[in-house]
């Protein structure tokens, strides 16, 4: 049962355990489904692993749960390794997609199955169950059945079973996948409330950068069996380490060109015109990003940037979007831009009008280029 | 095989489900470990199935000397040889009748609505759980020349008919009980078949008959052979009906087996007709397979 | 028109189908009850004289006692052997080897009884087994088994694997897992593969006949040798008997199979 925080353990409900993975790899045959990932999740924080399905991040999940066996590196949780420990000794909880509820138990039941498989007494065992279902709101449901319950009070009753014996680490797979949208934004604001009750470490996967936003402390977006870059919502969508992030994390404008260091800042040749970007110096083939609403369309012809980036484009599409819209802009090369502009800041031009593209070259990042996120992406 | 034990676990397509993908298995340790669940079950087989069958199958060549002898009885005494023939000939003769009037009967159950379709299953299964004895018994009361099947006759002006201890009282009766075997398989094939292309035939012009003879027909053919092959080897391993119903001096092999090695104790002799017996039944499941292929590869090229 | 008249002739050959596989065998139910000595279907009178008869009979009870515990033994014998080796199967990830294995253990469905009835008597006779109850067990066994491992294997087919990993994430080992989330959920499965085997030993005819021995006689072997000696009424009653009881048991089997079915 709940094991006393270590001594000094400085978080909320100080129950959350540190989990390291180094150098985690796992090989299927000749394919590696996990390379060489390391990454460190402080305890009580809530990690995400956000990648496209297939990049390795339900792979990872499941060598943390001990589901799946470790090829080569280490985990560790809280300093201890536990790549030999069992699943069922590991004392983790797990959230699965297809919620895994058993089908002949009742909700109380399954809530009260780790608990039986501990030997908790029948009275502690029934207080910690009332608990738990009152603390994913369900309380009432206890003699149902889970096939008398709908997909989101099914994945209520699961989160349940998976707190209810206090582990220190709670995994999800993608637990909100299988419901429609609504109850899935209703739900992601229980979860975030859950964890800050329970204080356990989360891991979260999902394929879905809104959810990874939400509910994040931090994010690690996979790719390809690897972690491309580790950080909060706010690192990655405003400090993309690469491209791939970028463009899985939030729109942008992707622009293509060759860089080459132009003082602190870099100098990026597009076709038939040059733009500037700050924060690093770069040279070689190189992708520019910027994000909807860092750029500007200025509907008249003069200059209005003060060493601004502006280039010339025409408006091709308009997606109106209530608070704000967006719009769709063709660049001279052929490359496209989206822009998005605020309700009541918003310039009066249509589809078919010409305007000047302007941002800021702090505004912008530039990455080095890697054409295989169009694969990927598209 | 599969088709015919289907209907006893009824899984039907949710069968089919079993995402076994994310969350995988954790067997690495243990990858050897669901071999040994099989191991009892494999030693009683051993043990009880294939040690006495290859042991039978060896006496035939060297019981009670070594050689070919028990063959060379067997094949030398024309009445031998007319045993083998009758037996093949009454499971020949029961195939076909079992597959006239299984076609019917599986063509309704595909287009039966789901409830009779499960009454009529359970119909055609009855025959395969309910004992034996008790239903070669039943036939045996009904069809003795003083039985209700004759008096059925005389008030008809026929009979009375000699219908025990005949051939045609042998062929009633295995064919009732082999009709499970005929039905599933025509049945597990003919609920595959996409109906629509029978109202695509009529929409191009064929006649409701016309549509069902060429193309739901061929169609069922896979289904046809299967219960064919299943009927054919079963009955050719037919015991107990026909020594019930049949007469002594018409024996099938499985009697004169039986009269030979228990009997006679010439188990060489038993040995041998075990062999012809199970080559045959090999040869027509081999058969069985080429026709398969062949027909899914017609298909395929068809296409 | 001509479409519903092949539709009336199609359901009349189903239902004349259907009559001619069920109804034979119920005349044993009223001639069990005839008050005559002869076989005569229909009966004229009513007694219970051949129930009496059967029950009063040392050579009846005797048969139905044995293929009752025969029965029972083979369906705990096999249920456990063939549900094992049924998850055997399901789980060995070897493709080949578990193929090959489901061929050989299917195969005494499709080899002719009369030539494993020979193997099994000569085999059984060198080792003293026949005649005896470990025989039977064993030689039912072999013919039992596979509907265990059908059905069986079937209800694990349709069983969720994964349920099995939720399990071991909430911390239960792998025998608490398998007794208290895999085995109730093929439940089902493993009971009507239990009836159909005790069923398969109740009905066995052929090999019984081989290995039969006149202190131990079951009850489908009592009647073939009734049969073709004399035959009186006393066969209706122990025939009407059989089909009742494996009536229920079969039934009871189905049952469950359809509710495994519909809890998916």
């Amino acid at each position: 049962m709940p094991v006393d925080p270590p001594e000094g353990a400085a978080l909320p409900a100080g129950k959350g355990a540190r989990i390291d993975l180094s150098g985690m790899t796992k090989r299927y045959g000749g394919a590696v489904a996990v390379d060489d990932v390391t990454l460190t999740v402080e305890p009580g924080e809530f990690m995400t692993f956000l990648g496209p399905s297939g990049s390795g991040k339900t792979t990872t999940l499941n060598m943390i749960a001990g589901f799946t066996d470790i090829t080569s590196g280490t985990l560790r949780i809280d300093d201890r390794p536990v790549g030999a420990v069992p699943a069922h000794k590991r004392d983790i909880g797990v959230v699965f997609q297809h919620y895994a509820l058993f089908p002949h138990m009742t909700v109380a039941q399954n809530v009260a199955f780790p608990l039986r498989q501990r030997r908790v007494p029948r009275a502690e065992r029934d207080r910690l169950v009332a608990a738990a279902l009152e603390t994913v709101q369900l309380p009432g449901h206890a003699s149902r059945y889970p096939r008398e319950l709908s997909g989101g009070q099914q994945q209520r009753v699961a989160l349940a079973r998976a707190i209810v014996f206090s582990p220190r680490v709670l995994l999800m797979d993608e637990p909100l996948g299988a419901l429609d949208r609504k109850l899935r934004e209703f739900l992601q604001l229980e979860i975030k409330r859950i964890h800050r009750e329970v204080g356990s470490t989360f891991v979260f996967v999902t394929h879905d950068q809104e959810e990874a936003l939400v509910l994040s402390d931090r994010i690690a977006v996979f790719n390809n069996a690897r972690i491309e870059q580790v950080g909060t919502a706010r690192d990655l969508y405003e400090r993309p380490a690469t491209l791939f992030v970028a463009r899985f994390l939030g729109e942008s404008t992707v622009l293509r060109g060759t860089a080459t260091p132009d003082g602190s800042r870099s100098r990026l040749d597009l076709d038939g015109f040059a733009v500037r970007a700050s924060g690093g110096v770069r040279s070689g083939p190189a992708a520019l990003v910027v994000r909807p609403e860092r750029l500007r369309l200025e509907a008249d012809e003069s200059d209005a940037g003060g060493g601004g980036n502006a280039i010339p484009v025409t408006v091709v599409e308009e997606i109106y979007l209530g608070a704000a819209r967006k719009l769709e802009v063709l660049l001279p090369g052929g490359a496209r831009g989206l822009v998005r502009e605020q309700a009541g800041t918003s310039s009066d031009l249509r589809v078919g009008d010409r305007a000047r593209l302007c941002w800021h070259p702090d505004d912008c990042v530039l990455l080095p280029d890697d054409p295989t996120t169009e694969r990927i992406l598209t | 095989m599969a088709a015919l034990l289907s209907p006893l676990s009824p899984s039907g397509p949710a069968a089919a489900a079993t995402p076994a993908e994310k969350g995988g298995g954790s067997r690495g340790r243990a990858r050897n470990r669901p071999f040994l669940l099989i191991v009892p079950a494999l030693l009683v087989l051993l043990a009880v199935f294939a040690y006495p069958v290859a042991q039978t199958f060896v006496s035939a060549f060297t019981t009670p000397s070594p050689g070919t002898g028990n063959f060379a009885w067997f094949f030398g005494s024309p009445a031998n040889v007319a045993v083998l023939t009758r037996t093949f000939s009454t499971a020949l003769w029961a195939t076909v009748i079992c597959l006239c009037l299984a076609y019917p009967y599986a063509y309704l159950m595909t287009v039966a609505s789901p409830r009779a379709r499960a009454t009529l299953l359970l119909i055609v299964m009855l025959p395969f759980w309910t004992s034996l004895m008790v239903r070669t018994f039943a036939w045996l009361v009904l069809l003795q020349d003083t039985g209700l099947v004759n008096g059925f006759l005389g008030l008809l002006g026929l009979g009375p008919v000699s219908l025990v201890r005949t051939q045609t009282g042998v062929l009633i009766g295995m064919v009732q009980i082999l009709m499970p075997f005929m039905v599933l398989p025509l049945y597990s094939v003919m609920s595959g078949i996409d109906r629509r292309l029978l109202t695509a035939a009529q929409s191009l012009g064929a006649r409701p008959l016309v549509a069902l003879l060429r193309v739901f027909v061929p169609l069922s053919l896979p289904g046809v052979a299967a219960g064919a092959t299943m009927v054919f080897i079963t009955s050719l391993g037919f015991y107990v009906t026909p020594a019930l119903l049949g007469s002594p001096s018409e024996a099938l092999i499985s009697q004169f087996m039986y009269t030979q090695v228990s009997g006679m104790l010439m188990w060489g002799r038993g040995g041998a007709m075990a062999v012809v017996l199970f080559a045959a039944t090999l040869l027509l499941i081999g058969l069985l397979g080429l026709a398969m292929r062949a027909g899914r590869r017609g298909k395929a090229g068809a296409r | 028109m001509s479409a519903r008249l092949g539709r009336a002739a199609l359901w009349t050959a189903g239902v004349l189908v259907a009559a001619w596989l069920v109804a034979p065998t119920l005349v044993v139910i009223p001639l069990g009850f005839t008050d005559k000595v002869s076989l005569t279907f229909p009966p004229t009178g009513w007694s219970t004289r051949w129930y009496a008869n059967f029950f009063g009979d040392p050579a009846w009870t005797a048969a139905l006692a044995n293929s009752l515990l025969v029965g029972v033994l083979v369906a705990v014998v096999a249920t456990a052997i063939g549900t094992a080796a049924a998850f055997g199967l399901t789980r060995w990830t070897n493709g080949r080897g578990s193929a090959a294995a489901s061929v050989l253990l299917l195969a005494p469905m499709i080899v002719p009884g009369i030539i494993l009835a020979i193997g099994i008597y000569a085999v059984f006779l060198k080792l003293g087994l026949a005649g005896t109850l470990v025989g039977f067990v064993a030689a039912h066994t072999v013919l039992a088994m596979p509907f265990v491992v059908v059905s069986v294997t079937a209800s694990l087919r349709t069983f969720d694997v994964r349920l099995e990993t939720a399990a071991a994430s909430l911390g239960a080992g792998r025998w608490a897992t398998f007794r208290q989330v895999t085995l109730p959920l093929i439940m089902p499965g493993v009971v009507s593969g239990a009836l159909f085997a005790f069923v398969t030993s109740f009905d066995e005819v052929v090999v019984s006949l081989f290995i039969q021995s006149p202190t131990l006689v079951t009850l489908p072997v009592q009647m073939y040798s009734s049969v073709t000696r004399e035959t009186d009424p006393t066969l209706a009653a122990a025939a009407t008997m059989i089909l009742v009881l494996t009536t229920v048991l079969v039934g009871g089997g189905l049952t469950l199979a359809a509710r495994r079915n519909r809890a998916r």
